[in-house]
């Protein structure tokens, strides 16, 4: 077991039925994506989730006239981390594969949208989640999807 | 609201924060005293929830709304229980980690709450 995590091997050893992420899924079912940094991942995917969907949904409910554009990209956020939570507390690889890609057209989405709104500010009269790159939510829409990234392309050379 | 209790909630949550993030750095995983601490957390968030309630029912308006106001106010009090739960799941310092992000998520809420509380 190679310890890829930092050294410091505390006394009171943490529970072997999930090994380091990295060192062979051997306690653990194969393809389970909830697991070492997949549980804050997945933490951090469902609150953004109840956030935007939340959100969309008394947005688009009280004052979708005033803001369409705004609450239909914000509701399609919403739609984007329901997904991806899900995927992730499915797991197997199919789930992973679909979450991959939609953790890349999350990072467009986001890159497009924080463009769009800095180059035309008139488009948007109220915020969406992915506004200023997400600049609202202390830039985790766009920090989320390269983690999530990162940790989709770990587990299938770990599985 | 009762600016004090806010004050307090968020406080209470940094230091959860920072002490489960202590935890995820040495390697541990939560302990008894750590859920000790989300209860400590939780209890305040929860008499946020009820001051915040028996507020509005007493006539005083949220600035950006009631229904948000309340909205804000269960999302603060599910977050730490549910970083909690996560964290019995994993026991490693990645549950620590999951329950340090509850935490700041909790923070982060205060503010939002304060902000559609007062007057922006």
């Amino acid at each position: 077991m190679t310890a890829t995590e930092s050294g410091t091997a505390s006394g009171s050893g943490t529970g072997t039925g999930t090994g380091g992420p990295g060192s062979g899924s051997g306690g653990s079912r194969a393809g389970r994506l909830v697991k070492g940094p997949g549980l804050l991942v997945v933490w951090l995917y469902g609150v953004m989730s109840v956030g935007a969907v939340s959100r969309s949904i008394f947005q688009i409910a009280t004052e979708f006239d005033r803001a369409p554009l705004a609450y239909a990209l914000s509701a399609v956020a919403a739609v984007v981390y329901a997904f991806i939570t899900y995927t992730l507390v499915r797991g197997g690889e199919t789930a992973r594969k679909a979450a991959l890609v939609c953790c890349a057209a999350e990072l467009v989405g986001v890159l497009t949208v924080g463009t769009w709104t800095l180059v035309e500010p008139s488009a948007f009269p109220d915020a969406t989640v992915w506004s200023d790159y997400g600049y609202g939510y202390v830039f985790i829409p766009v920090l989320l999807p390269l983690t999530g990234i990162w940790w989709l392309r770990r587990s299938r050379t770990a599985a | 609201m009762l600016d004090a209790l806010t004050v307090a909630v968020s406080v209470a949550a940094l230091a959860l924060a920072a002490w489960c993030g202590f935890a995820a750095y040495r390697n541990q995983s939560t302990k008894d005293w750590h859920f000790i601490g989300m209860a400590v957390v939780t209890f305040l968030a929860l008499v946020q929830l009820v001051v915040g309630i028996v507020q509005l029912v007493r006539g005083e308006k949220a600035e950006e709304g009631g229904t948000i106001f309340v909205a804000y106010l269960l999302g603060a009090l599910c977050a730490v229980p549910a970083a909690g739960l996560l964290s019995l799941t994993e026991r490693s310092k990645w549950g620590s980690a999951t329950v340090a992000a509850g935490a700041v998520v909790l923070a982060v809420l205060e503010v939002r709450l304060y902000d559609i509380w007062t007057v922006g």
